[in-house]
């Protein structure tokens, strides 16, 4: 299955955005996440079923102002 | 300082962005004794390390971060950023900016609003940057913020307080709420006349971080907060159209 991930198009063959984030090689990291422009809190992500074409956001700290 | 229910001592905040080096960012907040910094978030492949090693040269520093809303030009970008940011940095602050243009990234002041009435409805300790609007800051208090940031200039212009009668009046007008200068700040002096103003704290970034030794600069930003909130505390003379002489008159010799 095709997503987007920060723009980027990635396959993934995994069902859920938990799994898709561990296939992905962000497990461990401190990162927040959105689907198709809505935040999914961590709890939520093994529960969040991705579908073709969707649009995952991956954040993670930076230096601000 | 007590900005919601947290007390503060030092009354200069640190941006982390425009560093030359981490080391030099860390030294320049260790200087400064700034006991909150502004943190933000932005999209991170799996690959990259940066944003993981940013947030454990914060985290080691055990100071409490404020993260902010930075970029976003819409209500439902800055809300879905907050949500985000509350589950990375584990805190309820948030930084609110919604941005309006992107010339002088003016606040969307009705865009603001929405926002933080979301926002706090939903747990948010919000910190909108906001202008100096009355009107708009009162309708932020009813939204539920406790904390306003008025621009001083444009962010990262450097250009100090641009409208101090406007400063001035929202001050007066809420006397009872922290208020921190936040964006324009270009040097120590800048921040000083805020806080002779009766600000309760100022947030600098690029005047501290673009400085030719941000480290030496970021010392002085907290020696002129310091001064600006003492020579506040002391309560100055008002300025007169006309001179007094300082020399006392009495017992002046006659010689002409």
């Amino acid at each position: 299955m095709k997503i987007l991930v920060n723009g980027d198009l990635r396959d993934v063959v995994v069902p859920t955005l938990a799994a898709a984030l561990d296939e992905l090689g962000y497990r461990g990291k401190v990162i927040a996440t959105a689907l198709n422009g809505e935040f999914i809190s961590s709890s939520l992500r093994s529960s969040a079923v991705l579908s073709e074409g969707d649009r995952v956001e991956v954040l993670a700290p930076m230096q601000g102002g | 300082m007590q900005l919601y229910d947290t007390e503060l001592r030092s009354r200069l905040m640190l941006g982390t962005a425009r560093y030359p080096s981490p080391a030099i960012l860390i030294e320049a907040i260790k200087v400064s004794g700034a006991e909150v910094v502004t943190v933000s978030v932005r999209r991170e492949s799996s690959g990259e390390r940066a944003g993981q090693a940013f947030w454990s040269l914060i985290r080691e520093l055990g100071l409490r971060v404020l993260p902010n809303t930075a970029g976003c030009y819409s209500v439902k970008e800055a809300v879905t950023t907050a949500q985000m940011a509350r589950e990375i940095f584990g805190t309820a602050w948030i930084k609110l900016e919604v941005i309006g243009d992107e010339h002088t990234l003016q606040p969307d002041v009705f865009g603001l609003l929405e926002a933080a009435r979301i926002l706090s409805a939903d747990g948010f300790q919000v910190f909108p940057y906001t202008t100096e609007d009355l009107v708009v800051a009162g309708k932020l208090l009813d939204a539920g913020c406790r904390v306003l940031m008025p621009w001083g200039a444009p962010i990262g212009s450097g250009r100090g307080l641009n409208n101090v009668l406007g400063l001035r009046t929202l001050r007066s007008h809420f006397p009872e709420v922290p208020l921190i200068i936040d964006a324009g700040i270009g040097v120590p002096s800048h921040a000083a006349q805020a806080m002779e103003l009766g600000f309760d704290a100022v947030l600098a970034n690029t005047a501290v971080a673009q400085a030719g030794d941000p480290v030496r600069m970021a010392a002085a930003f907290a020696k002129a907060v310091a001064a600006g909130h003492d020579a506040l505390m002391a309560d100055p003379i008002q300025p007169r159209d006309f001179a007094v002489p300082s020399t006392p008159v009495i017992g002046k010799a006659f010689l002409a």
